[in-house]
């Protein structure tokens, strides 16, 4: 697939080979991160919304790139807050930018802002409706640790409902005959839609309200954080909070290959004493988010 | 004979145009919005709660000297998914069509998502239908589907 001057918006739109396509390319920004391929590039990063993680990510990857940033990390500072329309200030921002990467809380903003600009849009997130980078980096870690997207278990863990993650992931791994096991509370289990998404693809899902039971079976326990605000009685969520709290006694009896993912922020769902062991791998999979951002940039720009 | 004679009192006869039959009542209005007859120079006639064998009630729409292509009518099928066009060209029936779901959707139907994009700014809006039978439009810009139940016409 060319990516060039195209937008990249929704994960929906790749196919298998375009997904490892891009996981091959990150690759090989995994081995040759500082390349000066985008000296005289700007790249816009327009935070209507803060995210510093994704923010930071991104401006680090153009950084090693030699390229240049400019934008803001937050709406208030932005002429969206004196009433300027979305469509006009990107209108705006693509004379000033090669690329822009942004981040709304409006649900579909990014296919509108890609559709109004005169270059292209990296949707680094549009309110609940779709964050590809991070499913991108998501699929590179899983294939970085165990050598392959084919044939793997994959536990889900936490708010399997409203995490859009989550949801992404699973319609993009349904690619890769993934076995799911869907760990979580009942008031916030996979939505039937996305369960759906994998009947259709003759693929298993298994679901579960306890963690311990899951984690012999699974190559891969991708741990996602439940928040207060989701439960109506704050009794629950103290209840719910505890139990999906991953611990290193936990792990005993795990498969040998066993790797835990979260996309961070941690909370309390896995406990620090977890951090040093070398099943823990969150910190190298917001790494592999650089690589993967370095590609999508490189490709977009024509520049690999 | 005689109910028909009634029924040509209440919405007379044209000569040369289209007739679009079996919309429910209450989408008459809604069938006139999406073809553009509210604001026209054409001639529109319009009838609600007429007697029919089939559906007990039933609303029509005669228009003069007007022949809808295909895309339209099947924007219409969202309203009256059992609405015919009956083509009239010289008091004579010269073709009947049924409406069809169409494939897409565009500028017609709300995103039942109040975060959608095409809620908040001026988006035109535009569905992929993805179920014809249980009526399901996905959005282009939420990737959320809006269901039969929950559509609203713009
Ligand atoms: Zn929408």
């Amino acid at each position: 697939m060319n990516m060039k001057n195209k937008s990249l918006i929704s994960i929906n739109d790749f196919n298998k080979e375009e997904l490892l396509q891009i996981l091959d390319l990150a690759t090989y920004f995994e081995q040759n991160p500082h390349q000066k391929i985008l000296e005289g590039y700007v790249v816009a990063t327009l935070f209507f919304e803060p995210s510093t993680r994704t923010r930071l990510s991104f401006e680090s990857a153009v950084n090693r790139l030699g390229g240049r940033v400019i934008g803001f990390t937050d709406a208030a500072v932005s002429s969206t807050s004196k009433g300027e329309s979305l469509a006009d200030t990107i209108r705006t921002v693509s004379n000033y930018a090669d690329l822009i990467v942004m981040r709304h809380p409006i649900e579909g903003s990014a296919r509108w802002a890609s559709e109004v600009a005169s270059v292209p849009i990296i949707n680094a997130g549009d309110g609940s409706n779709q964050h590809p980078t991070q499913c991108l980096l998501d699929l590179f870690t899983i294939r970085q640790t165990q050598g392959t997207l084919d044939h793997l278990d994959i536990a889900f863990v936490g708010d399997l409902k409203y995490g859009r993650t989550v949801h992404s992931n699973v319609i993009a791994l349904s690619n890769f005959q993934t076995t799911f096991h869907l760990v979580s509370p009942e008031e916030l289990k996979l939505p039937s839609a996305v369960k759906m998404h994998i009947k259709s693809n003759n693929l298993k899902y298994y679901q579960y309200t306890q963690l311990e039971e899951v984690i012999p079976k699974v190559d891969i326990i991708y741990m996602t954080r439940i928040q207060r605000e989701r439960f109506a009685d704050p009794i629950e969520y103290e209840r719910v909070k505890n139990s999906y709290t991953l611990t290193k006694k936990m792990l005993e009896g795990s498969k040998e290959n066993l790797k835990i993912l979260h996309p961070l922020p941690r909370v309390n769902e896995i406990s620090i004493d977890v951090d040093a062991d070398p099943r823990a791998y969150y910190f190298k999979q917001a790494l592999n988010g650089v690589y993967v951002r370095q590609a999508l940039i490189a490709s977009i720009l024509g520049l690999a | 004979m005689k109910s028909e004679t009634r029924k040509e009192l209440i919405v007379s006869a044209i000569q040369n145009g289209t007739v679009i039959d079996h919309i429910p009542s209450y989408a008459v209005i809604q069938v006139m919005r999406i073809l553009n007859l509210i604001n026209t120079d054409l001639q529109v006639l319009f009838g609600m709660n007429l007697d029919s064998k089939k559906y007990g009630k039933k609303g029509i729409i005669k228009v003069r000297d007007k022949f809808f292509d295909d895309i339209e009518i099947n924007k219409i099928a969202l309203a009256a998914p059992h609405a015919t066009l009956i083509e009239i060209r010289d008091f004579e029936i010269i073709s009947k069509k049924q409406a069809e779901i169409p494939d897409f959707v565009e500028g017609i139907v709300k995103c039942f998502n109040p975060k959608c994009i095409t809620n908040h700014e001026q988006v035109r809006t535009r569905f992929k239908v993805v179920d014809k039978e249980d009526l399901r439009l996905l959005c282009h810009y939420c990737e959320k589907i809006t269901k039969n139940e929950n559509i609203e016409f713009i």
